[in-house]
This record gives C-alpha cells, structure tokens and sequence, in this order.
C-alpha cells in the first residue's frame, strides 16, 4: 500500500526521496514541491488532490519522467530515473509509463486504431503483433467497433477510452493519469473510473492519478493531499476501509 | 515505413494549405526549368564549341565583312587544318515572324569543318549540284513541313532585297540533341551571284579547324599579325568565346537568370519555411503527446522534415512535369529567336535538388524547435 512516509520498504515499486522542485519566475523562486518522500506499491491505485497550484501536475510530471527534479530521487522499478539523460528518459517513458491527460490529447488526424498503436511504433513488434496488442487494448476498453473513427467521431468519453488504450496498450510499469474525468460529464466520468478500476484490479496496473474530483478520488485506494509542496496522507478510499484496509 | 500513416496523415492534415504549398513549390519549379532551360540553350553555343576551331571577324563588328581573299592566306598558316567561310543572310519565309538562321556557306569546307552536322552523302552531292540548292536543320525542316524538293521562297531586307527561291536538297541533323538544327544554307555562289556588286568578295567571317586545340593562341594571334594594319583588320578567338560574346550581346543572361532564380529561392523557402512553421505550432500538443509516449527528439525533426520534404518532392515533380509539357510547345513557338529549348536530365535533376534543398531548409527551423519543445512546457500551453 502507498505511504507518505519511508518506512524502508524497499520492495516498492516507485520510491520517491527528498524530492524538490523549485521554479523561477522572473526574479522568484516558487518551490512547487518540498522534500517529498513516498513509496507507491505493485497495484495501487492512488489519488493526488490539491488546490490548484499545490503541484499535483508537477509531482505527475516528475514521476513520469516529463520533468527533471530541483533535487531528491525518483526510483522505479529499481531504476533511479532522476538522473538519466535526455535519451534515455525517453526510451524509459516509453516502456514504463502510460499517460492519460484531461484533453485526451489524441491525434486528430489518426483513427483510433492508429493512436493506440502510437507507442507500439517505437517497438520492434511487427505489424501483426502491433495489431493484436491494439485490438486487446481497445477491446479492454470497449472500443473494438470505434477503431477506425477519427477523434472528431467520438463522444468525449469515448474519446478517453481512446487514451487509455493507447496508455495501456504497451503494458507500462504504471499509468499516470492528470485529470482523467475533467472534461467529462458524471456519466462518462463514473464509465472511465470504473475502466481505470478495473484496470487495477483485473489487469494488476499500478495506477497514479491526479483530481479535484472528490467523488472521483474516492474511487482511489489511498488519496494523498498536496499542500504548499508537501504530500499528506488523507485517507483511505471508503472502498478499502470496508474491506478492512487500515491507515 | 511504420511512420508512413503518421507523416501523411499529418501532410494532408490542412488540404488546401497542401495545395496552395504544392502549387508555389510547382511554380517556382516550373520557373527554374524554364530559366535553366533558357540559360542552357543560350550558353549551349560555348559548350558545343570544338575546341579546335577559331571564328575569325572583323576587328570592328562581325557586321562588318572581311574579304574573301583572306581565306587563303589563313589556310596556308601551319596549324591551319581547314578554314570555310559565312555570310548572314537575314531573310524571313512567308512571315517576319518565322525567323530562322540562314548562312550562305562554302560548300567544299563545310562539312568538314563543321562534322557534328551530318547530312547523307547522296543529299550532299544533290545540294553541290543544285545553285539554287538547300540543306537545312531538321528542327526548321520539321516547324515548316518542309521535305527535300520544295521549292522555297526566302525574303531579305538585305542584299539587294526581294525573295530569293531555294530548293531543299537535303535535312541535316546534328551528332547530339543539343545540336543546333536550325540553319539554313545554301550555296555561296548563288550569293555571289544576286548579291550587291559592293558585296562580293566579301565574307562575313571565317571559321578555322585546327590540326590541334593546342594551337588555337597560336593561330588566332598568327592570323591577327597577318591582317594587322590593312582595311580590315580581323579578330580571332576560340569558337566558344565567340559563342559567349555573342551571348553578350542579349544582355547579361546569366546575371538575369541568376537573380530571378534567387527571388524563386528565397520566396520559396519564406513561403514553405512559415507554413511548416504554422503547421508544427499548430501540433504544439501532438508533438509534446508524441515526446510524452516515447518519441525521440531526432524522431519528432525527421518527421517535421519528411514532411517539408514530401512537400518539396511532390511539388517539385509536378512543376517539373509541367515543364516537360510545357517547354516544348513554348520551344516550338520561339523557335528561330532562341536555340532549341531543351529540358536535360542534368537540369530534370538539378531541379529536383533545389526542391529539397528549399523543402529540408523550410523544415529545418521549425524542426530543430519541435525537437527542442519540452513537454512540460508544450502542455502548460495547451
């Protein structure tokens, strides 16, 4: 289970140490994060709230391996991400992390069947193989007749499916996920929820996830706060305290 | 491969952006082949030049004649293979618009000098038989409808003026392509014959075949000293420096050519270079989306360059084809005014060259900044 705190256990699947990020802006310094320490489990599946400007995004971004830290480590999987090069962060991103944004951010002028084979061109898997893991992966989110529509041809929730098919279509290490539901309307927002729930518990995916939603949060095994930089443990989702889960 | 539908599918994203970028690319093209086409048919005279044979004029103006007795006094000089002589007829067939290059020539040197001209022997001997005789180009032969046999009217301002009629005895046609079949000669005896008692004896300039290229300094200084100091003075030079002084006097083509062809460049590789820039600002995201998932910065600037060199290709290929139609028809209309327009695979190629020179410098810029876009930033803006 997720924990704010290091409490040496070193067979987590991310670890977080220290970690800062500091901006400037103009003559300031903003310090975005302050010394964040967390370890994220095979499986979780946790929520980041916040007010806005807390860093939630930021945190997403270092943990994705989008943006270099001021200072502190990332670790995942046993590789220290904090201190690759460019090029290697890249490669690492591509067989680590799928990402889902609020925006979908498909490319419009690909079908859908071309942006979830998207990360897959960066294999060396061949055209049948590609098509096989896209046809899974869409099929896991339900898509299998929308293939060959364009993003303008989807309903926005249909569209995220999209996203998450092309997040998970490359079996990543862990799915980072920035506001999946906030362009969504409460019926879309509940489908897309129950499809990240049941990637986590049919398909084992470790899950990250950033809100404002507190009803979406809720979803979440452990949603953590940020405020003014610094991560606090709230609460367990309603989910696991019934099932017994402790703090 | 596995790129192809990413990069067309982002190349036909905005069709009628394509479109408008093809047809400037295809224009500026078109204009290249043109331009080239022009400088190389004017320059063409250089570089078929032999490079043993001296065109010898007189010092003042090649319009001015030198006399015809000259011719032996330049054969006997050592070096001197053959030496054969021209006069400028100047006339029009039918039309002052079908204007074509016709010489009164020295049959017995002729050929011999000039031996990329092939004619059939048994026209040959025809044309020496016939006063009134004709050989002419196979270009001229082909724009007229002429055929051997045809008795033909030619009309002169000069020499005494009126139509001159001659018989077409034989269709010469050059050794390559680019040589000049254009002319028009006929026998210098039937010259003689009408032309002004002020002009006879007299030749409009000579040309001389060498033993050797070597020699030419030598003998064009040798036939100089000979005829320094008398009424008509003479100039001598290699044929093809004789070609580009003629050439100069049309005005500085080259000089033209090559600041029209700068413009195209430069216009073209503005317009290309901003719409490839407007086109990757306008993927700010996708590209990011794209950086995000695993694509390499070297990946996202061959895309963004594949892309401006599609372009450049496809647009290139259709203005080149347009020249390939067009620059026959427009060829067949100025025939007589300039030599043969011919489109070389050398120029076929070289167009092609400056197409994706243009289209990889307009990827470039916009490139390199797609490559450098950090994803973090890219979506704090989007």
């Amino acid at each position: 289970m997720a924990s704010v705190n290091i409490n040496g256990n070193s067979s987590a699947l991310i670890q977080v140490r220290g970690l800062n990020k500091t901006y400037r802006r103009g003559g300031e310094q903003i310090q975005v994060l302050q010394g964040l320490n967390l370890d994220v489990d095979k499986g979780d599946f946790v929520g980041f709230m916040g007010p806005s400007g807390s860093g939630k995004t930021t945190l997403l971004n270092l943990l994705g391996g989008l943006d270099v830290p001021s200072s502190g480590t990332v670790s995942v999987a046993g590789d220290e991400i904090t201190h690759m090069s460019s090029g290697k962060l890249t490669e690492w991103r591509a067989r680590h992390v799928g990402f889902v944004f609020q925006m979908y951010n498909l490319v419009p002028v690909l079908t859908a069947y071309q942006n979830v084979e998207l990360p897959l061109l960066l294999t060396r898997l061949s055209r049948s193989a590609r098509r096989e893991h896209v046809e899974t992966a869409l099929a896991i989110v339900g898509l299998q007749d929308r293939a060959h529509h364009f993003p303008r041809q989807l309903s926005g929730g249909q569209e995220q499916r999209v996203a998450i098919a092309r997040a998970i279509v490359s079996d990543p290490t862990f799915l980072l996920c920035d506001e999946p539901t906030g362009d969504l309307d409460r019926k879309s927002a509940d489908e897309i929820m129950a499809l990240i729930e049941e990637l986590v518990s049919k398909h084992s995916k470790t899950v990250l996830m950033v809100t404002h939603d507190p009803v979406v949060s809720a979803r979440a095994h452990m949603v953590l706060h940020l405020e003014k930089g610094v991560l606090v443990e709230a609460s367990k989702s309603r989910q696991n305290a019934m099932a017994g889960g402790g703090a | 491969m596995k790129f192809r539908a990413l990069i067309l599918s982002n190349l036909f994203r905005k069709k009628v952006r394509l479109l408008l970028t093809l047809g400037s690319f295809a224009v500026a093209l078109f204009l290249f082949a043109f331009l080239a086409v022009v400088r190389d048919a004017f320059n063409r005279g250089g570089s078929l030049a032999a490079a043993n044979r001296l065109v010898t004029i007189n010092r003042v103006s090649i319009i001015q004649p030198i006399p015809l007795s000259y011719r032996d006094q330049i054969a006997r000089i050592p070096g001197v293979q053959r030496v054969t002589h021209d006069n400028w007829f100047g006339g029009v067939y039918q039309d002052e618009k079908n204007f074509f290059p016709q010489f009164a020539i020295d049959p017995e040197n002729q050929r011999q000098v000039f031996s990329e001209l092939l004619v059939a022997d048994d026209q040959w001997n025809a044309f020496l038989k016939d006063r009134q005789g004709a050989i002419v180009g196979a270009s001229t032969a082909k724009r007229f409808g002429w055929k051997i046999g045809d008795r033909i009217p030619i009309k002169t301002t000069y020499w005494g003026g009126g139509a001159w009629e001659f018989i077409i005895e034989g269709i010469y046609h050059g050794r390559t392509p680019q040589d000049d079949e254009t002319q028009f000669w006929f026998q210098w005896d039937y010259f003689e014959e009408h032309a002004p008692e002020s002009q006879k004896g007299l030749a409009g300039w000579y040309t001389v075949k060498l033993d050797s290229p070597d020699d030419a300094t030598r003998v064009a200084k040798v036939i100089d000293d000979e005829f320094a100091n008398s009424p008509y003075e003479t100039k001598t030079e290699t044929e093809s420096a004789f070609a580009a002084s003629w050439v100069k006097q049309f005005g500085n083509i080259e000089f033209l050519i090559l600041v029209i062809g700068s413009v195209v460049f430069f216009t073209l590789l503005l317009v290309t270079g901003n719409t490839m820039a407007i086109s990757v600002r306008e993927r700010t995201g996708e590209l990011a989306i794209l950086k995000a998932i695993g694509f390499k910065d070297g990946s996202v600037l061959l895309f963004v360059l594949a892309e401006a060199l599609a372009i450049a290709l496809g647009g290139g290929i259709l203005g080149l084809g347009l020249a390939m139609l067009a620059i026959p028809v427009l060829g067949a209309s100025l025939s007589g005014m300039l030599p043969s327009l011919i489109l070389s695979k050398s120029i076929l190629a070289a167009g092609l060259g400056f197409a994706l020179l243009v289209g990889a410098t307009s990827g470039l810029l916009p490139g390199i900044g797609a490559m450098r876009l950090r994803v973090v930033d890219a979506f704090r803006r989007i």
